[in-house]
């Protein structure tokens, strides 16, 4: 078959290949003299439209596009960690050492080192009945990460040959299966995928365990489910960046994919320079080596900004089959609808709100549905969470983005750029945030936490919610008019947000905040608020209960006491016990 | 390669128009028109359509007629003609050689849209540029090879701002720098007054400008940044300069993107601009940064006019996005008289917090900065609350934020044009301004630094 056409028209990342073809819908086809790699998004009678994924500059009519005759698609396989990829999983380090510091179009180069041997071990021997999804080998990927090689979804049937443990590159065949239909199909250690397609499971399985992040507004507050889906929206100079990179270090996953869609260059730089640099807290290793980052800065071609969020969730499916906790933190997916929009436009298609497409709610769904809890076809329990993004235009909520991801994830972190200008971080606005998975979740933490943990929680939110609304009135008459019990309230409050919420990413021991502290500390926090309320109800005025001390010594608990002495705070605790049986 | 011609046109529309029974042209050549009466203007290729191209002429298609013009096609893209003469010199604003001087002998020629810089090779930004500024220095501190924008409005001192910020960090930087300014669309009484600032503070023989003034052609202000960027990225990787890049006023270069994007008939986002404006706003601010292997730095300081003050409009809310910080001025400052006018409430610096303390600035910039910022933030409350229940009423605490809030406006941020504070000056006048507050008010800075700082007098 030929499937070999002419440029016939060039409009910005679009061209248009004239007459009938033999294109696929989605197909994958190289473009011009130096193979640019594009999808074809549409076909008309007249026209077979191309989205080009690198710089069309110097493209011309009349030049050539190749069919590939599959998908657009992306190469599995060991190597893939400690990696950092553009949208289209081009190797940028590898790039950078043919090419230089500036990225040149139509450099072609292996997804994964395809000549660096893995120590394997082979898993299957001749005869054996192979399933879909089945793990036939293994080799240490990183010192903390094993990979572990499975079937193709595609094939089933019987081994009729299988190399010994041995040292095997990525791409040369290691087993032979005769399908049930006889055909005798070689697999090799990688794979390909189609990146717009979710790589089969099992079964979905219910939620119950949250993913630790190591915030504790996000952790104690709004957590999100290891298999969940949750939103960061937020203005510009909010801190959605940096509180991505928090997660992405601390999440207690095992796998992290980081994506900077449409962001900028010097953000991914610093991504990894800290991620090489940095120690995972359980390994002790660098956190490099269970993560893959995938940079498609603002610059970089707008149509590969738009694949790039598919291209990480797929390497994010990939580890989860392996049996691993996934996580993958898309910032900013504002971007990729963006650049939904951009070619939507190109193509004339009729707008919907604001000039995007009117499937945006549909593709950000399908995107948001591909994180979950599953069982895996070779029946491993595992997930993938995503974590996007959103950058609202004028830090304006209403907009399509934010209210159709508000949609399809079920947690809701609303940076607040108020929170922004006062430098309270990170910005999580507790009166607007939320997060639908706390029913779920409640067990985990009543189990492995602490029984009241959830209780405690509570009692810290209905004394924000109480803030909020004395808040009304202190606006409108000053504090000093309120009666002392609202006082009191006001107070705790503060020790909440300063002492509890507020968290200092810089700080080395408030980075990161395990659930045991931030269960003490809520335990000190709700133990002075009861000490005082007695107190106030004795009539002892609210001046006198401040002067003790014991809510500034709160404030400072976060930065003060290490992780590994929580039990200091039991301390805090007796001791305000002591100073209030003392006040009269 | 062999240089084509054509006679004719097929259409005329804005600044666009289209040859047809081209064969073998290519998306983003350069195209040179030529009009029987001897005039010649320039333009690239923004579309192709079969053997029909699409021209955008940067002069504009003013008397160009389907008969009257001379089409060349000249087989390669926009470049710009480099040298390490071109430092001192004033281009017009697609890169012509402006001052009489004659054509630069290139040393080397370079497409003008740049390639992207491989992330991986980029240098994280981490020294601080020291511009005698309190509110930048203390505030929003400014990165060598980060990119930050100034948000300002019309008639606001943003110009007077961005010459200061120049002379006082040139003069503390003694290794080899370079200016880089570029013009959209300002007015030439504008262009004058830099020029002259320039001269005066004797930098102007390390400033190579690209000028397009208001009366300039419109289309041309989309070729000016780019121009700029590639001499300035010139002088920082091939020269190893430090390069301050000045992009004035980014609020023109939109709009001159929306009306040639009207002229295309593109779909519109929001406010009528373009769906790519982001996009687009990106290929200019990335092309900022340091990269491994070369010794100089590309920092830029673009400045925007928000139209109608209005930082969520568009142009800066998009700018906001891609750029690392903004300085924001603010009109009620500069009506009671504050200078520079900085809102540093709204204003950031993302890059700050890797480029200060121990071994940058001082160890306790970091807390003093969030202290100063978390203390002024509460001043804006107070105030609101004082214009409901009036000043009388308030608490004492209250009214110490007050006193603090004054100060802090009448001697932090107001400072004189020619006055440069060394950034131990600045902090020090921060913690001079603190003891106006209750010590134990002071919830963001370690007992330490209080000790060290809050205490002495």
């Amino acid at each position: 078959m030929d499937n070999s056409y002419e440029i016939y028209s060039i409009n910005g990342p679009v061209i248009g290949v004239k007459g009938r073809t033999d294109l696929q819908m989605s197909e994958m086809v190289y473009v011009g003299g130096n193979n640019l790699v594009g999808e074809v998004i549409r076909i008309d009678p007249e026209l077979t439209v191309i989205q080009v994924y690198e710089e069309t500059t110097g493209l011309s009519a009349g030049e050539k596009v190749i069919g590939t005759g599959h998908s657009m698609a992306v190469t599995l396989g060991p190597g893939l960690l400690g990696n950092i990829y553009d949208g289209i999983q081009k190797p940028l380090a590898a790039i950078a050492s043919k090419s230089g510091a500036f990225l040149t179009k139509g450099v072609d180069t292996p997804s994964i080192d395809e000549e660096k041997l893995w120590d394997e071990k082979i898993l299957v021997k001749k005869g054996d009945k192979v399933f879909p999804g089945e793990i036939f080998a293994e080799c240490d990927e990183t010192p903390v990460i094993k990979h572990r090689s499975m079937i193709p979804p595609d094939i089933s049937g019987e081994v009729v040959d299988a190399k010994p443990d041995g040292k095997y590159n990525a791409v040369e065949p290691v087993l032979k299966v005769r399908t049930d239909d006889g055909a005798i199909k070689e697999i090799s250690l990688s794979q390909k995928w189609p990146i717009k397609t979710p790589r089969p499971v099992k079964a979905r399985l219910p939620i119950t365990e949250p993913l630790l992040t190591g915030y504790r507004v996000i952790d104690t507050m709004f957590p999100i489910a290891k298999g969940g889906a949750a939103a960061i929206p937020g203005g510009f100079g909010t801190g959605k960046t940096v509180v991505q990179h928090q997660l992405a270090k601390y999440a207690d996953a095992d796998i992290i994919v980081y994506v900077g869609c449409g962001e900028r260059g010097n953000e991914m730089t610093q991504a990894l320079q800290e991620f090489s640099e940095l120690k995972d807290p359980r390994t002790g290793r660098p956190l490099l080596e269970r993560t893959i980052l995938i940079a498609n800065t603002s610059n970089m071609p707008v149509a590969a900004r738009e694949a790039s969020i598919y291209t990480a969730v797929t390497l994010a499916e990939y580890y989860r089959d392996m049996g691993y906790n996934a996580a993958m933190m898309a910032d900013s997916t504002s971007r990729w609808a963006e650049a939904l929009r951009e070619i939507s436009g190109r193509l004339e298609e009729m707008p919907a709100d604001e000039g995007y497409p009117a499937y945006l709610p549909s593709r950000l769904s399908a995107f948001y549905e591909r994180a979950g809890y599953f069982e895996s076809l070779s029946g491993k329990k595992s997930s993938v969470s995503i974590i996007g993004a959103v950058s609202p235009q004028g830090a304006d909520f209403s907009e399509p983005v934010t209210q159709n991801t508000k949609r399809f994830t079920r947690t809701f972190w609303a940076l607040d750029k108020s929170l922004a200008y006062a430098r309270h971080y990170p910005t999580i606005n507790w009166t607007d945030s939320y997060s639908e998975y706390l029913a779920e979740l409640t067990p985990w933490y009543g189990k492995n936490a602490a029984e009241d943990f959830i209780k405690c929680r509570s009692e810290i939110a209905a004394i924000l919610a109480d803030e909020s609304k004395l808040n009304e009135i202190v606006k409108l008459m000053g504090s000093d008019v309120l009666p002392d019990d609202q006082k009191l309230t006001l107070e705790t409050a503060r020790v909440i947000r300063l002492g509890f919420l507020q968290q200092d990413a810089l700080d080395p021991v408030d980075t990161y905040c395990p659930v045991k502290k931030s269960y003490k500390m809520m335990k000190a926090i709700l133990n002075l608020n009861y000490l005082a309320s007695e107190k106030v109800k004795q009539h002892i005025p609210m001046s006198r209960i401040k002067a003790t001390g014991c809510f500034d010594r709160l404030i400072k608990m976060k930065t003060e006491i290490a992780d590994s002495d929580v039990d200091k705070i039991d301390d805090i605790i007796s001791e305000q016990n002591e100073i209030f049986s003392s006040l009269k | 390669m062999m240089i084509k011609q054509y006679i004719g046109l097929s259409e005329v529309n804005g600044s666009l128009v289209a040859l047809e029974g081209v064969s073998d042209c290519f998306n983003e050549e350069l195209v040179e028109l030529r009009l029987s009466s001897g005039e010649k203007r320039v333009g690239r290729i923004v579309k192709i359509e079969g053997d029909k191209a699409f021209i955008q002429v940067f002069e504009g298609t003013k008397e160009i007629s389907v008969s009257n013009a001379m089409t060349e096609l000249k087989g390669r893209p926009m470049e710009l003609a480099l040298s390490p003469e071109i430092v001192g010199r004033v281009f017009d604003g697609m890169g012509r050689p402006k001052d009489g001087l004659g054509d630069v002998y290139p040393v080397k020629k370079a497409d003008i849209n740049g390639s992207p810089i491989n992330p991986v090779k980029r240098v994280y930004p981490r020294n601080y540029i020291h511009t005698g500024i309190s509110s930048i220095d203390a505030l929003s501190t400014l990165i060598r090879g980060q990119k930050l924008p100034i948000f300002s409005g019309s008639g606001m001192k943003h110009n007077e701002l961005a010459v200061q910020i120049v002379r006082q960090a040139s003069v503390a930087d003694n290794s080899k720098f370079g200016i880089v300014f570029a013009a959209m669309g300002v007015k030439n009484d504008v262009a004058d007054y830099f020029r002259r600032s320039f001269e005066e503070a004797n930098v102007m023989d390390r400033v190579t400008m690209f000028l397009n003034l208001s009366n300039d052609p419109i289309v041309e202000r989309l070729i000016t940044p780019k121009c700029a960027l590639t001499a300035a990225e010139y002088l920082a990787f091939e020269l190893n300069m430090n390069v301050l890049v000045i992009l004035t006023d980014m609020t023109s270069y939109c709009e001159a993107l929306r009306e040639f994007s009207s002229t295309k008939g593109e779909i519109p986002a929001r406010k009528g601009f373009p769906g790519y404006l982001y996009s687009d706003l990106a290929s200019i601010y990335e092309r900022a940064g340091i990269i491994d292997g070369a010794d100089g730095s590309v920092t830029q300081i673009p400045i925007l006019t928000m139209p109608n003050d209005d930082i969520t409009h568009p142009i800066p809310d998009l700018t906001g996005f891609i750029t690392e910080g903004q300085i924001v001025l603010d009109r009620n400052l500069e009506m009671k008289g504050v200078y520079p006018p900085v809102n540093v409430l709204t204003s950031l610096s993302r890059l700050m917090k890797d480029g200060i303390g121990k071994g940058y600035t001082r160890e306790d910039h970091k807390q003093l900065a969030d202290q100063l910022f978390s203390c002024y933030s509460n001043v804006q409350d107070v105030r609101s609350l004082a214009s409901v229940i009036g000043e009388d009423e308030l608490s004492d605490e209250d009214k110490e934020y007050l006193e603090f809030g004054k100060k802090f406006e009448s001697e932090f941020l107001t400072q004189g044009e020619n006055e440069s504070r060394s950034i131990d000056e600045t902090l020090d006048l921060g913690w001079s301004l603190l003891r106006l507050l209750p010590r134990n008010s002071l919830d963001r800075v370690k007992e330490e630094y209080l000790v060290k700082y809050y205490d002495k007098k």
